[in-house]
């Protein structure tokens, strides 16, 4: 088959095209420090003074019932009380206090904190499919697992993979890690002996009257090859990765027996297999209402599953290999709406928000920026969202500043350009 | 061929493409003439082609002769099973059912296949699977980064079955969303110039002239491009004090009068007090006009015959010529002389004989495709499919959206090809390339094959459960309870909307028979997953 072919034979299936690798040698590859990430993405946006900016002094307005920060294993650095196990590993992740971009609409201020960009005409990709363009199938991944997994549901705010399609957008993996069964959508099915899979797998070839009459149409080549992969999962040892009953019991507890700090120990055991790019999408942190009690519930969920995840990542030396990142796609009014109908609930705020992040390259026991006295307005060293990013992206070797390749024909970069001169985080790297 | 799969990893094929080729055509069972091939005899293949032959009409003609000229060989044409499913999944988006079927095979009129043609495409589910076609290229979402938001969503997405169903002329269709005034709620059209990010009047352009021209304006002279944004530079969109609600209108400021310039390079001149868009909407639709009928033709051909006469669709340029030029222009023509009918050009195009070839190609040409010298295989839509798949089993999916107001309560009934507002989803949906509809380019939707999808339909838990519970799929299992032939025949005609051929039923009927570890209910649901999972079943053919 030559070259010419291939392209159009790739062209006919919809947008998996190979890139060529022009493109991509172009700028000198950065080299790789972090190999994977882990994005905790607390959906509807947590409020910052309740997380990470605590300002027990700004008043019963700002910080509610939530005035005894808790001192952590950094000096200096102090977050909420109920985060204690969080604050014992300070020293492993460092705090982004002046996060900005300004925008409050859940689904505007997602793309931006995901992309790094501001919206325009075009529909830019998340990080994830970015890495997943660099460091996926394209590029030498070989395992069955997708390179880009969110656990568990997609977040459907926006196409993740922008322009460059469906090849690279997330596999969700549905089900519950914290059900007895983790039944992840097509990988781990029940009841069906590896026997009766053969058996039904023949008779669906038997059958294959369309396929036999068209046998080099390269649809259905492409389809071929996709059910042979899906058969090494599924009669494989794939699904066993999903299979959290082989964890001890303890570990399980220590994560929390619930949606969230199970997705976390999932998310250890999809970097160590290799998977490149895991969203654990963590929903409710939409607190317009009920905002104190919902985080009563899910900070100690957030102290355990997170503080888990770093401190298990450390342990086997692979912190320093994958980068954490957790937070939403903004923060929450700093004043808190004591009125009907919120009743001690906190609004949309994008001027300034924290995000914590941790590894692959990334110094721990820092805090980067400030906001104000009562985290309204950024104090110090504004964050835009493309910057950290940017930062991520370089870690991951995959240069923020090359051309980002697609099919579509756009002229762009991986991500938006910084003043020459000029280094992503610096203060953390 | 074996050495490109090697590199990738894949294992090698049993054979080579030539060589299953031929060993595909050794099971022929009827013999056709084709008129364009004087002499030769066609080998037709069961169950997917018929021995009749249909009469040409002058758009056959068009291809017929381009396709002689370069020697190309043409097949015959579908099976009457075939043509019917493929009929109904074209103008429908649904499958033909078991008692569908065998009437249309029974049935011995020499026209039925026109007549089916007009059933279909006055049935209430063409205007339902129209309606998603056009909302895909008219951007309907309610969130990013389209933001139109629910309730405009709503009076879009209905505004738009309407005219479907009610098959409003094109050219009104056009003049409608371009020149429309008043709230998004209550004159539902003016979401035309909101479902654009930004709404700036360059992207505003950029839409129009993609929806409407099949154009990309990236693609124009600078002045052009700048010169058509200037039509819609007097825009104004007004809050009102309900939320969501924009007035969308002339914006009163008295400005002047404004030179703008037309796509063709001639200047338009707007006076002080008129919508600068109605002047650009005359010029759009007027009959002559080089881009309109012809971006709307290639468009619905496309859609009928898998690719456009112009390839992409929607990128019509001096530089991009049509692969058949006649065929385009007699097209273009019948559409305008039809007063922009969109039924009759799609009435034209299903009662030719091109559109009615077998999807097995005769000559392996990279022309034949482009050419069409057979209907190409495409896999169906992921909202098609997931319809197909419920129908089967009789059975609803949860669909949902993360805007949070108003509350998303769909009933169990929803179908996936009528939920109207692209922020409405399933991971289903999202695994199988429904568009985004971020930019309403027909490329956005990818009906590409994915490892995911491949693990989805053979192995999920969501798949199997409508297997094991489809009412419909028992029924055949309890009204011919231990009877192989009749579950045989019953599963062929629910699924694959034809009956088996002697040596399907044959391995079938053997795979039923009760197997060590095996009863014949656990068989039957392995036989309704195999067709399911079949080529045939996963694709319109």
């Amino acid at each position: 088959m030559s070259r010419r072919q291939m392209i159009r034979q790739s062209a006919l299936l919809g947008g998996a095209l190979t890139i060529g690798a022009g493109g991509l040698s172009a700028a000198p590859a950065p080299a790789a420090r972090a190999k994977a990430v882990i994005q905790i993405w607390l959906w509807g946006g947590p409020s910052h003074l309740d997380t990470f900016d605590p300002k027990p002094d700004a008043g019963r307005d700002y910080c509610g019932p939530f005035d005894q920060p808790v001192a952590t294993s950094v000096d200096g650095i102090r977050i909420n009380e109920l985060l204690p196990t969080l604050a014992k590993h300070a020293d492993k992740y460092s705090l982004i206090r002046s996060m900005t971009h300004g925008n409050t609409g859940h689904e505007t201020a997602a793309y931006i904190v995901q992309t790094g960009r501001e919206p325009d005409r075009l529909v830019y990709p998340s990080l994830g499919a970015i890495v997943s363009l660099f460091k996926g199938y394209d590029h030498g991944y070989k395992g069955l697992i997708p390179p880009y997994i969110v656990l568990t549901q997609p977040q459907g705010r926006f196409s993740e993979a922008g322009f460059l399609g469906l090849r690279y957008k997330p596999f969700a993996t549905e089900g519950d890690p914290a059900k007895a069964v983790f039944a992840v959508e097509g990988v781990v099915a029940e009841g069906i002996p590896a026997q009766r899979q053969a058996e039904r797998r023949e008779l669906m070839h038997r059958l294959d009257a369309l396929g036999r009459a068209l046998p080099a149409d390269p649809r259905f080549k492409q389809l071929e090859r996709s059910e042979s992969k899906a058969y090494e999962m599924i009669l494989g040892d794939a699904g066993k990765l999903f299979d959290l009953t082989t964890e001890k019991q303890e570990t399980r507890d220590r994560y929390g027996m619930n949606t969230f700090g199970q997705s976390c120990l999932m998310a250890r055991r999809l970097v160590e297999q290799g998977v490149p790019y895991i969203t654990i999408n963590s929903k409710g942190w939409d607190t317009h209402k009920q905002h104190f009690e919902t985080m009563r519930r899910r900070l100690p969920e957030l102290d355990m599953g997170l503080s888990s995840l770093i401190d298990d990542l450390s342990q086997r030396g692979l912190l320093d290999s994958t980068i954490l990142w957790c937070g939403g796609e903004f923060g929450r009014t700093p004043k808190i709406q004591w009125e009907s109908p919120w009743n001690g609930g906190r609004g949309h705020y994008g001027n300034c928000f924290s995000a914590l992040i941790a590894g692959g390259g990334f110094k721990g026991g820092r805090v980067l920026g400030s906001s104000d006295k009562t985290g309204s307005e950024v104090a110090d060293r504004p964050v835009h969202p493309a910057e950290m990013l940017g930062a991520m992206s370089s870690l991951l070797g995959i240069d923020p500043d090359q051309a980002l390749p697609n099919s579509r024909g756009i002229e762009t970069t991986v991500m938006p350009p910084i003043p020459t001169g000029t280094l992503r985080l610096k203060e953390l790297l | 061929m074996h050495n490109f799969f090697h590199r990738f990893g894949f294992p090698p094929l049993r054979k080579t493409g030539r060589v299953q080729f031929l060993m595909s055509l050794a099971r022929i069972i009827c013999l056709a003439v084709a008129s364009t091939a004087p002499a030769a005899e066609l080998q037709c293949i069961e169950p997917f082609e018929s021995a009749t032959e249909a009469p040409a009409t002058t758009l056959d003609r068009l291809v017929e002769d381009r396709l002689g000229k370069l020697g190309i060989a043409i097949g015959p044409v579908c099976s009457d099973a075939v043509f019917l499913r493929r009929a109904r999944i074209d103008l429908t988006g649904t499958l033909p059912d078991a008692d569908e079927v065998r009437a249309f095979l029974s049935d011995r009129h020499p026209t039925k296949r026109a007549a089916r043609i007009d059933l279909l495409l006055e049935s209430p589910e063409h205007a339902d699977y129209m309606a998603m076609k056009w909302g895909d290229v008219l951007r309907i979402k309610a969130e990013f980064p389209i933001n139109l938001w629910p309730n405009a969503v709503q009076a879009y997405y209905r505004w738009l079955h309407d005219a479907m169903a009610s098959n409003l002329s094109h050219d009104q269709l056009a003049r409608d969303l371009i020149a429309s005034s008043g709230s998004n709620f209550r004159v539902p059209q003016v979401n035309f110039m909101r479902a654009v990010q930004g709404r700036a009047p360059s992207s505003l352009a950029a839409a129009t002239a993609l929806t409407f021209m099949g154009s990309r304006i990236e693609r124009w002279p600078a002045d052009r491009s700048t010169g058509m944004a200037k039509f819609f530079s007097r825009l104004s969109y007004k809050p009102t004090a309900e939320w969501k609600e924009e007035i969308v209108c002339l914006d009163p400021a008295p400005v002047g009068p404004l030179v703008a310039m037309l796509p063709d390079g001639r200047s338009g001149r707007v006076e002080d007090g008129r919508d600068p868009r109605e002047v650009f909407a005359n010029w759009l639709v007027a009959p002559g006009n080089p881009w309109f009928a012809r971006a709307t033709v290639n468009r619905l051909w496309s859609w009928m015959m898998g690719r456009g006469i112009v390839h992409e669709p929607d990128d019509l340029r001096p530089d991009n010529p049509p692969s058949n030029p006649q065929l385009l222009g007699f097209l273009e023509q019948e559409f305008v002389a039809s007063g922009f009918d969109r039924r009759k050009l799609l009435r034209t195009i299903l009662n030719s004989r091109t559109y009615q070839r077998s999807s097995i190609p005769r000559t392996p040409s990279s022309e034949a495709e482009s050419l069409f010298a057979f209907y190409p295989v495409r896999r169906l839509e992921a909202e098609v499919l997931v319809d197909a798949l419920c129908h089967l089993s009789d059975s609803g999916e949860s669909y949902s959206s993360q805007a949070p107001e108003p509350y998303t309560f769909l009933p169990a009934t929803q179908t996936a090809v009528n939920l109207g507002d692209g922020s409405i989803s399933s991971s289903f949906l999202e695994l199988f390339g429904r568009p985004p509809r971020d930019t309403g380019l027909e490329s956005e939707r990818n009906n590409g094959w994915s490892d995911g999808q491949s693990l989805h339909m053979l192995n999920s838990t969501h798949v199997q459960t409508k297997i094991r519970n489809g009412t419909r799929l028992r029924k055949v299992w309890e009204k011919n309870a231990g009877k192989p032939g009749g579950l045989v025949t019953g599963l062929y005609l629910a699924i694959l909307s034809r009956p088996p051929t002697v040596s399907e039923a044959t391995t079938t009927e053997e795979y039923l028979r009760p197997l060590s570890g095996r009863n014949m209910k656990s068989s039957f649901e392995d036989l309704a997953w195999a067709l399911i999972n079949s080529k045939e079943f996963l694709y319109r053919h």
